[in-house]
Parts: C-alpha cells; sequence; structure tokens
C-alpha cells in the first residue's frame, strides 16, 4: 500500500492527514467488501470529511488575491441561479480521486496545488515550463456563470473564474500547423487514489483536447476560481478548461500540459469507449448517449420530490454562439 | 431448549439489524440531507443494500459448510429482505429518478435495466413462493424454482457491470464475492444433488 512508497514530494508537503484519511477509506471499502461477503453488510455512507485546508493552497490563493480582487463580471453570465457552494464541492466526477460523487470531496483536500507547473509545447513560437501565476497574472479574471451539463444527464450552473483561453494562446503564438490543443491532468498517485486502483480503466494522465477554433472561441475559459475564491480542489485546482457547450467530461481539471499539434489528439473517454464518447461531445439533445437518453436533464442540487428535470438545450444554450463552429458537420456521426 | 432460545434471539436480533439500512434511509429522506442529487443517491443507496441482502442470502450455505456455522433458520428472512430492498430500489427509481417523457426510450436503450428487471421479478416469485403453503403447493418443484436465486445473483452482477466505467474495483468485489458464494454450491450439485433439501 502507499506507506512503503516514498512520496516524491517533501515531507511537509504532503499532509499526514491525507494518508491517513486515504487509509481509512481503503479499510472502509475492504471492509464494507468482507461486510458484504459475510453478512452483515449494512451500507457504509462515507461522511464528507471536514478538512483542515492544506498549506498550498493557502500560498496559492496568497498569489491569486490581487488578480482576484480586481475580477470582473462577463456579459457571457447566464442570468439562472448558481449552485450553492456546498453541492458544487461534493457532487464531483473527477476520477482521479475515486469514482464516486463524494469522492473527490473526500480525497482531494491533500492535494499540492502551489508551486504548479504548466508546460506548453508542440507547434508553438513560445513553448516552455511556465509557473502558473506568471500566465495568470498579467490578464484580467472574469467571473462567468455557466451552465455545465454532465454527459450522464445532470447539469449545474457554476459561477466560474477565468481567463478566455484564446487570450493564453495569443501569447504562446501557435503556428499555423497548430490545428488541435491537447491538455493532460497531473499524475501523481500519492496524491491521487483513484490512479492507485489496481482496476482503473483509464490510462493515465487524462487527457483532451479541442480543435484549434473551439479553443480560441471567446466562450472558452481556463478556470482558476469559483465563487470569487481560487478552485476548491475536487473541482480541478488549481487550473481547469471549461468549454460550456461541451459535455462536463471535455472540461480537463488540474491541467499540467497544453500542447498544439497538427492531428487530433486522443482523449480519455473516447479512448475507453469509442462509442459512447465522441471527439467532440458537443451537448445535443437529439443524440442519446448509448445507454441513455439525454433529452432532459436534472439540475441540480434537486429535491426527492419534485426532481428539477428540465430540457436539454442544443449546445447546452450557446447555439447561437457556436453553431458556426460545425457548419457542414453531421454532428450526430460527430458525436 | 437453550439452543432454540438462543437460535430465535439471533433471528430476531438479525431481524432488528436488517431495518436499519431502511430507518436510516427514512431519516436521511424526512430528516437529514440526501445531498445534491437525491433521487440518485437513494435509488443507488437501496439497491446496494438489496445487493448486500443477496450476498448475505447467498452465505449461509458456505458458512454452513465451510465454518460450521448454521443460519439456516435465517434464510427466508434474508431472502425477503434482498426483495423488500429490492423493491425500495426499483420504487426509489421510478419515483424518483425515472424520466417520464422518455420512460421507454431509456429502458429500451438501457439494458442494464432489462437486466435488473429480469433479477427483480425473479426475486418477486421466489418471495411470492416462500411461503409453507406455497412450498406445499409446489412440492419439488419448489426447489428447482428456488435455485433461480443463482441467475438472480448473476443478473444483480451483471446489473452492476453495465453501469461500471472508468474503475472496476468495486464490479471486481461483487463478482468475486459472487463466484466464492457460488463456489460453494458446486461440489455439492456433483455429488449429493438429490439429497439436499431446499436450495442452499
Ligand atoms: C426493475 C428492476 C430494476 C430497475 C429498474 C433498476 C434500476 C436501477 C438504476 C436506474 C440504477 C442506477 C441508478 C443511477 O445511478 O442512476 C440501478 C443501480 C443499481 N441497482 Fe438496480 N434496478 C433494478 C433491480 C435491481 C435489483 C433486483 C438489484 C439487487 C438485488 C439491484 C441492485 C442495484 C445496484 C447494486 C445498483 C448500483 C448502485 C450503485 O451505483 O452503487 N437493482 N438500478
Amino acid at each position: 500500500m502507499l506507506i512503503k512508497h516514498k512520496p516524491a514530494l517533501s515531507e511537509a508537503q504532503v499532509t499526514p492527514k491525507s494518508i491517513y484519511v486515504d487509509r481509512r477509506s481503503f479499510i472502509r471499502q475492504t471492509l464494507a467488501g468482507t461486510l458484504a461477503l459475510s453478512g452483515l453488510g449494512l451500507s457504509v455512507s462515507p461522511a464528507l470529511a471536514a478538512q483542515a485546508e492544506n498549506p498550498s493552497r493557502s500560498a496559492w490563493r496568497q498569489k491569486l488575491a490581487s488578480p482576484l480582487a480586481t475580477m470582473q463580471k462577463s456579459p457571457y453570465s447566464t442570468t439562472e441561479t448558481p449552485a450553492p457552494l456546498k453541492d458544487i464541492q461534493r457532487y464531483n466526477n473527477f476520477y482521479e480521486f475515486g469514482t464516486g460523487k463524494g469522492d473527490p470531496g473526500e480525497h482531494a483536500g491533500g492535494l499540492t496545488i502551489d508551486p504548479w507547473r504548466v508546460v506548453v509545447e508542440g507547434e508553438v513560437e513560445k513553448p516552455g515550463s511556465y509557473m502558473l501565476e506568471d500566465l495568470i497574472k498579467s490578464h484580467l479574471l472574469e467571473e462567468r456563470i455557466y451552465r455545465l451539463r454532465c454527459v450522464e444527464a445532470w447539469s449545474m450552473v457554476i459561477p466560474w473564474v477565468g481567463i478566455p483561453l484564446s487570450a493564453l494562446i495569443a501569447r504562446f503564438k501557435p503556428t499555423s500547423r497548430a490545428r488541435y490543443v491537447l491538455f493532460e491532468s497531473l499524475v501523481r498517485p500519492e496524491e491521487m487514489p483513484g490512479q492507485r486502483s489496481l482496476f482503473s480503466g483509464i490510462d493515465w494522465p487524462y487527457q483532451e483536447g479541442l480543435r484549434i477554433d473551439e479553443a480560441m472561441h471567446p466562450l472558452t475559459l481556463m478556470a482558476v476560481g469559483l465563487y470569487g475564491d481560487i478552485l476548491p480542489n475536487q473541482n480541478g485546482a488549481p487550473f481547469r478548461l471549461v468549454v460550456p457547450w461541451k459535455y462536463g467530461f471535455k472540461s480537463i481539471k488540474s491541467i499540467v500540459k497544453i500542447g498544439f499539434v497538427e492531428t487530433m489528439p486522443p482523449t480519455t473517454w473516447n479512448q475507453l469507449q469509442p462509442g459512447e464518447y465522441g471527439f467532440y461531445a458537443n451537448v445535443n439533445p437529439a443524440v442519446d448517449h448509448p445507454r441513455w437518453s439525454q433529452k432532459t436533464e436534472r439540475r441540480l442540487p434537486g429535491g426527492l420530490f419534485g426532481a428539477n428535470r428540465i430540457e436539454t438545450m442544443p449546445f447546452n444554450g450557446y447555439a447561437e454562439e457556436v453553431t458556426s463552429l460545425y457548419a457542414g458537420m453531421d454532428l450526430s456521426a460527430n458525436y | 431448549m437453550r439452543v432454540n432460545w438462543r437460535s430465535r434471539s439471533v433471528w430476531w436480533g438479525v431481524f432488528g439489524g436488517s431495518l436499519i439500512p431502511l430507518s436510516e434511509r427514512l431519516y436521511q429522506m424526512f430528516w437529514g440531507d440526501l445531498g445534491t442529487d437525491p433521487g440518485k443517491t437513494l435509488t443507488e443507496s437501496l439497491g446496494t443494500i438489496a445487493l448486500c441482502f443477496l450476498g448475505m442470502t447467498l452465505a449461509i450455505t458456505p458458512l454452513k459448510r465451510w465454518f460450521s456455522l448454521s443460519l439456516v433458520h435465517l434464510r427466508r428472512m434474508q431472502g425477503l429482505f434482498t426483495f423488500f430492498y429490492a423493491s425500495l430500489h426499483v420504487g426509489a427509481y421510478l419515483l424518483f429518478l425515472a424520466d417520464w417523457s422518455a420512460f421507454m426510450d431509456d429502458v429500451i436503450k438501457r439494458p442494464y435495466i432489462f437486466v435488473g428487471l429480469a433479477a427483480f421479478l425473479i426475486l418477486l416469485a421466489l418471495a411470492a413462493t416462500s411461503f409453507k403453503t406455497m412450498m406445499r403447493r409446489l412440492g419439488r418443484h419448489w426447489k428447482t424454482l428456488h435455485r433461480l436465486v443463482y441467475p438472480a445473483g448473476v443478473l444483480v452482477v451483471v446489473h452492476y457491470a453495465w453501469q461500471s466505467r472508468g474503475d472496476y474495483t468495486t464490479l471486481f468485489i461483487y463478482s468475486l464475492s459472487l463466484l466464492l458464494l457460488l463456489s460453494a454450491r458446486l461440489p455439492q450439485r456433483v455429488f449429493h444433488s438429490a439429497r439436499s433439501p431446499e436450495p442452499e
């Protein structure tokens, strides 16, 4: 297990608490399995463990304090009411921390998010390994309240804070051969229990990609914050993509690499189940997932009686802005 | 007499314990917090509970065979609790999660729902014939019928497998448990099948 493993980080950076919480959950899992077997299996419901904030978060918050203080409101925001922070923090798909919706909230607290480097490579004039704060500080942060539609047929309204990806891309000066942008998430098994799983189907790192025109679209955001603060770890801290007209899995979290390439890059879910998850993954009520309908969605948080079921909109309601990107394309073939 | 008293208190103890998951769910529904996506949380947790009870029902034979622990008098109760929680699971799905506007669409598209339905129908048939009068009326067919609990176990794990993606740890645990539980039947099936008094 974990203990014998010497983490690549200094002792002080890996909080003992994260190891402790992790080990407990391993024991809980094993126990649940054994109990189910032996005849006493009651449901073991994991409570959201309250975690003391790790020092790397405070350090990162300090670095982001002045950009956050000058944050602007964006005209791209929806007027819908954002989900409460509590719900945004406890209902996540972030398989690096486990497959349950509550797992990231429970296990991501110990992730070291500062210092954070982002490698920029490929068809650009200014490749390099950048400190995240250097990428952010010369841009004005914007608050963008976007709808997020998960491929699993639920959705939330989220007040992101970030900068348009187009502004970042411009400073790297892509060459004419840069037709796609690829992204990679952090691989750090010692802090990411999902990456230690023996039965993971995902070949880490998590990878995503966009066509260059999608990446340059003004709606495409690189988020560093939420509700005016830095991103919670379980939401992809410190730096993530947000593409509001695509299913949530496109919006890759905790990014450490941005590459510019000539051909369509491989993407995680598409590789895992090509028949179910396409490269484009545009929100489309007319094209069902092979295992469920995409016509409607549960807007979360919902109540037990009277779940907020609403119609799903083409391009998640951003059709006016993005339809032209796909002119002439067969959207049911390119799902 | 003492043994009888002990096994009765065990029966009642297990009966009471089997109601704990129900009371937990009721508490969460009416006074507590079912989280951000209550319908899904409730449906999933009831499904997991039903699966655990099915596992416990199937564990009684291996416990007797491998550990000489006889809990045979608990089998019918555990079987009925399996059906009870499976019904609540299906009820929660229909009431709190299913999308009625695209219902048939959804059901047809999702083989895992079909598989769950098949498992549920088996459990229904077993529950409906679990009483003394039905036992008597069905005679030796009763045993054959109740062997359907094994395919039900397989169907439930398939029901789960078809929903799994990305990580297969839980699926591995469920499959391994099922294999273990079913393997306890194999040698006996081969050597003394005719003598076993009821499905085990
Ligand atoms: C008509 C029959 C059934 C229907 C319609 C049904 C429906 C469902 C649905 C919709 C889910 C997924 C909920 C979600 O996450 O969105 C589910 C999960 C599940 N069901 Fe069923 N089910 C049926 C029968 C059963 C039976 C008989 C059992 C066990 C005895 C069972 C055990 C489970 C388990 C273990 C899960 C997974 C829970 C998890 O994600 O952790 N189901 N079922």
